[in-house]
């Protein structure tokens, strides 16, 4: 009980302190391969700091439910961070739930993000309800595809168990079906995180903003909770992608020196995970809303290859 | 002791039917009597199911009616138990609710005559789940259908609701002659009517028979659970019953059809064909994702919740169909999971589908219309309403932590394991299930945003919304049982499912809940130690205990700072209205767009100006989707039988003789068959 807790709140601690350098290392890169400066690995976190001591305007039109959201939003995502094997084979929180709860603990937060959106009264939060809810529902069959390919690898939806019999055999991710369900993966975080070319993270453009238009009306402690719990669902997401398919440094159990070498790993897979999403984004438009659909049918159609691939080769 | 208070709720049942009609002049005791006697029956039922689920055993009596020649049986076994609980609960939440719901109907309408028809529909209900045999069954499954179609076009002065009246007790008794014909068979070869000679008969027939049986069997249920393409009546007749009937119909009418699918696949068959799993599977899909499909385009709230209703029936008969596949494959104890994993959602459906109707029944009560795009802000006006139903939208969308996520959770599992139970091509099958009912599942949370959030949030956007004030007391109440119901069932998952052993025990001889529950019932697992566990009590736990954090650290860093309320953004124009909202239509678009295909969407925009077209003084906007099934497969048939039905006419003269001359034709030869054999 006492370890359980303990390991809890290490990860709890890891993901609350690392989601936004993951976030500032993004943009740095990013500004870097567009020859700019950028403004710092750690401007994330003077960001949140000075949100969460700023006041906050709540708009007349919302309901308790707008208050709500931030909350529900910060603390689905970390829950469901609790569920995944960051720097260790076996995740804290990993009795409560596997991938199937990791998915519905972000959906829920989705949810509840969708409706402050609406809550608001103003255009914007409808279409960016509207918009997010539709990205993500075509997002969800790939990404099941995708899982179920990993899940049926490991005969288990629990992410220890996969990670476990992951370990041993590093290099399977060279295997056609592992590469496939990778590809089908990355697509399908790419829309789930908002990045290039599904949304647009940077833009506050009227017409083109997804993301950004449903918490549009969000300020202060609240902005803060929710940009928080976005960074940690994208760090959540891109460690399951890592570590799923590229178990480097991952140990059984929890021991300080383990722990050590997995959370060196961990971050130099990030490193490379972030590379790829920098390159992506950089060379890439953003998309016309009525594309994305094409975009994760790729994704849906990678998913199926991969999964008919683990019994083809 | 179970007899007695079985046979309590019946009589309840019965008096309530039989105060209704008494009290026709007088409405106040017409309600307070009908409705409160059916609460009684309703409360005396759950209690006896509930006994008879936990226990597990199967409880079987004649009823004492004094009609000779004929044997009321009665029989309270492990399926049957689970519906009956069911409709227990529900029947319990929806008297109540009526209570209050029927207040404003004194004067208006004849509450002694509903009351009688809504006693009569528990009672025929309660029968159907518990009848002994197929002759018994098929008197209370009439009873049932026409019941509910007096309650349907109770408000019978609008054409909508006559039509669809009529639509549903057509479809309802086409269905009934399938199950006519396949009883027939099952009766010929078992020599008798009772259910207990069936049991595992059907799998003993010859191929083609078997066939048969089954195939008429699942068109028969079919038709009444509203799968798909035997649909069309649901969405046409749930939404113009008044609003505790739609809660009904589509919380455990449906489910008739469900329990008969249950008897049949897992009682009569032993070991069903092999194409009938697949078949299951396939529909069930396609009735989860058309289903929601079309529930999303709905800006009519209780039509899109009618439509939800086709989805949930799918979710159900994917964890049927995986179940019937596993059993021909010879895995009985995924079977078993499969079989649970349907039941369980089964039970979920019929309690949240119920406290969303009951809702939608409050809103229209409140507002006065079911258009959501007139809705809007009646959180403010409606909180306790709105908490229900949002609790409902939750457990709907499958998310954590309540029912409705474990229910789907478990068919997730059932589905991924179905992948190494066959080396044939259709193992396939199971892991395209998943992913589909994966949109399903997310495109029915988009849904219920809308939902929710077009009819709750934001400015009202019609005079009636924002003038709508909280409902009665028992209508609260009706709903914050069901609300509760669904908290419990999901929290409480792991010490509800181990009563599902008796059902599996039953149809495939094995208990499951050992492996499926671990940690005293505060886990659940997938079947065996590693296949992956969930807890949903762990889950709202660690939220409750982790919602310390954000706290404190609001608290903290945010002692110095003010927090006010202003505007919204409106871009700079004078002032918010309800004109700049997100609509309901406008929420839907883009996956109208996406799905265009099913859809076929039309519309029209005239713009009427004086000077320049940028500045329009009218716009009429019109929007429609096709509704694809009614025209393309229901409409050809409809019109081939009317052509039908117009060349008969010429043998319908009219004239007498013409008529003597066919009897006298018919008599003779019937002689002559007579004569040659």
């Amino acid at each position: 009980m006492m370890a359980a807790s303990l390991k809890t709140l290490a990860q709890l601690l890891l993901l609350l302190t690392v989601s936004p350098l993951v976030s500032g290392f993004i943009k740095t890169l990013k500004a870097r391969l567009q020859t700019r400066r950028g403004p710092g690995v750690l401007q994330p976190y003077r960001d949140l700091y000075k949100l969460l001591r700023k006041g906050m305007v709540i708009p007349e039109t919302a309901s308790w439910l707008f208050t709500a959201t931030p909350y529900v939003v910060f603390l689905t995502a970390g829950i469901a961070g609790l569920m995944i094997p960051m720097v260790s084979a076996e995740a804290p929180l990993g009795l409560f739930g596997g991938v199937l709860a990791v998915v519905y603990m972000l959906a829920l937060g989705r949810f509840v993000l969708a409706l402050g959106g609406l809550d608001t009264g103003s255009s914007f939060g409808g279409l960016g309800s509207s918009r997010e809810m539709t990205i993500s529902a075509l997002a969800e069959p790939a990404m099941m595809l995708a899982i179920f390919t990993v899940a049926i690898g490991a005969n288990s939806t629990s992410l220890s168990e996969v990670a476990r019999t992951a370990i041993g055999q590093e290099w399977r991710f060279l295997h056609p079906s592992q590469m496939l369900a990778f590809a089908a993966l990355f697509l399908v975080l790419i829309a789930e995180t908002g990045r290039i070319p599904v949304d647009n993270p940077a833009t506050h453009l009227e017409l083109t903003m997804i993301h950004e238009a449903m918490v549009l009306e969000y300020s202060g402690q609240y902005l803060a909770l929710i940009e928080w719990g976005g960074a940690i669902k994208q760090l959540l997401l891109m460690t399951l992608l890592v570590n799923s398919f590229w178990p480097f440094g991952l140990r059984l159990g929890w021991s300080l020196p383990g722990v050590l070498i997995g959370l060196g790993y961990l971050l130099l897979k990030l490193m490379m995970l972030s590379g790829i999403i920098v390159l992506v984004e950089t060379t890439n438009a953003k998309m016309r809303l009525f594309r994305v659909p094409e975009l994760l049918a790729v994704a849906f159609t990678l998913g199926a290859l991969a999964l008919v691939s683990t019994f083809l080769f | 002791m179970l007899e007695a208070l079985f046979n309590g709720g019946l009589i309840a049942y019965l008096t309530g039917a039989a105060a209704g009609l008494v009290s026709i002049r007088r409405p106040l005791v017409a309600r307070l009597l009908a409705f409160g006697l059916a609460a009684c029956g309703a409360l005396l039922q759950t209690i006896a199911s509930g006994i008879a689920f936990a226990q597990g055993g199967t409880a079987r009596w004649i009823l004492p009616s004094g009609v000779p020649l004929f044997t009321w049986g009665v029989r309270l076994d492990p399926i049957s138990a689970c519906f009956s609980l069911a409709l227990g609960l529900l029947a319990l939440a929806v008297s109540v609710f009526s209570l209050g719901y029927l207040r404003d109907w004194e004067g208006r309408r004849n509450i002694g005559v509903f009351g009688f028809f809504y006693n009569i529909l528990l009672l025929s209900l309660t029968l159907v789940f518990t009848a002994s045999n197929a002759f018994f069954f098929l008197l209370a499954w009439e009873v049932m259908a026409l019941s509910a179609y007096c309650l349907v076009t109770f408000e019978h002065e609008k054409t909508e609701t006559r039509t669809a009246g009529t639509l549903f007790l057509i479809m309802s008794h086409a269905g009934t002659g399938f199950l006519l014909i396949a009883f027939m068979i099952l009766a010929t070869s078992g020599g008798t009517l009772d259910f207990s000679t069936f049991h595992s008969l059907a799998s003993r027939l010859p191929p083609g028979e078997q066939n048969a049986v089954f195939l008429l069997f699942f068109l028969g249920f079919g038709i009444k659970a509203g799968v798909i393409p035997l649909h069309v009546w649901l969405p046409a007749a749930h939404p113009v019953a008044p609003s505790n009937i739609s809660a009904l119909m589509s919380g455990i009418v449906i489910k008739a059809g469900i329990y008969g699918m249950a008897r049949v696949f897992f009682d009569f068959f032993d070991v069903p064909p092999l194409w009938s799993g697949n078949l299951v599977l396939a529909i069930g899909v396609v009735s989860a994702l058309i289903g929601v499909l079309y529930a999303l385009m709905e800006n009519d709230l209780k039509r899109l919740l009618a439509y939800s209703s086709i989805e949930n029936v799918g979710i159900i008969l994917i964890g049927f169909g995986a179940a019937l596949m596993f059993r021909s494959f010879g895995h009985p104890h995924l079977a078993a999971l499969a079989l649970i994993a349907g039941l369980y959602h089964a039970m979920n459906h019929a309690l949240f589908k119920c406290l969303l109707f009951l809702g939608a029944g409050s809103i229209v009560h409140a507002t006065g219309t079911r258009n959501m795009e007139r809705m809007g802000g009646l959180i403010r006006g409606m909180p306790v309403t709105a908490l229900f139903f949002l609790i409902g939208a939750v457990a709907i969308s499958g998310l954590p932590p309540v029912n409705g996520f474990v229910s789907e959770w478990l068919t997730y599992q059932a589905l991924l394991a179905g992948f190494g139970t066959t080396p044939s091509l259709a193992r396939v099958m199971f892991p395209v299930a998943g992913s589909l009912l994966a949109l399903t599942a997310a495109l029915a949370s988009a849904c219920f945003v809308k939902a929710f959030g077009i009819t709750f949030l934001a400015l009202p956007r019609s005079e009636e919304a924002g003038k709508a004030r909280e409902v009665s007391l028992s209508m609260r109440f009706g709903m914050g049982v069901l609300a509760a119901g669904c908290i419990v069932l999901g929290l409480g998952a792991g010490w509800f499912l181990p009563a599902f052993d008796a059902v599996t025990e039953q149809a495939m001889g094995i208990r499951v809940s050992s492996t499926l529950v671990a940690a005293n019932g505060f886990v659940l697992s997938a079947g065996t130690a590693r296949s992956g566990t969930v807890s949903t009590a762990g889950i709202a736990a660690m939220m409750i205990l982790i919602s310390i954090l954000p706290a404190l650290l609001l608290l903290v860093l945010g002692r110095r700072s003010r927090r006010s309320t202003g505007p919204t953004w409106d871009c700079g124009l004078p002032g918010l209205t309800a004109d700049n909202e997100y609509t309901a239509t406008a929420f839907s678009k883009p996956l109208r767009m996406i799905f265009s295909a099913l859809y076929r969407p039309r519309r029209e925009i005239q713009a009427e100006f004086d000077i320049s077209p940028y500045y329009p003084t009218a716009i009429r906007f019109e929007s429609e989707i096709e509704p694809t099934f009614e025209k393309r497969l229901y409409e050809p048939v409809k019109e081939r039988i009317l052509a039908l039905a117009g060349r008969m006419r010429a043998v319908q003269a009219g004239s007498i003789h013409a008529y003597l001359a066919y009897i006298f034709v018919t008599l003779i030869l019937l002689l002559l068959y007579g004569a040659r054999g």
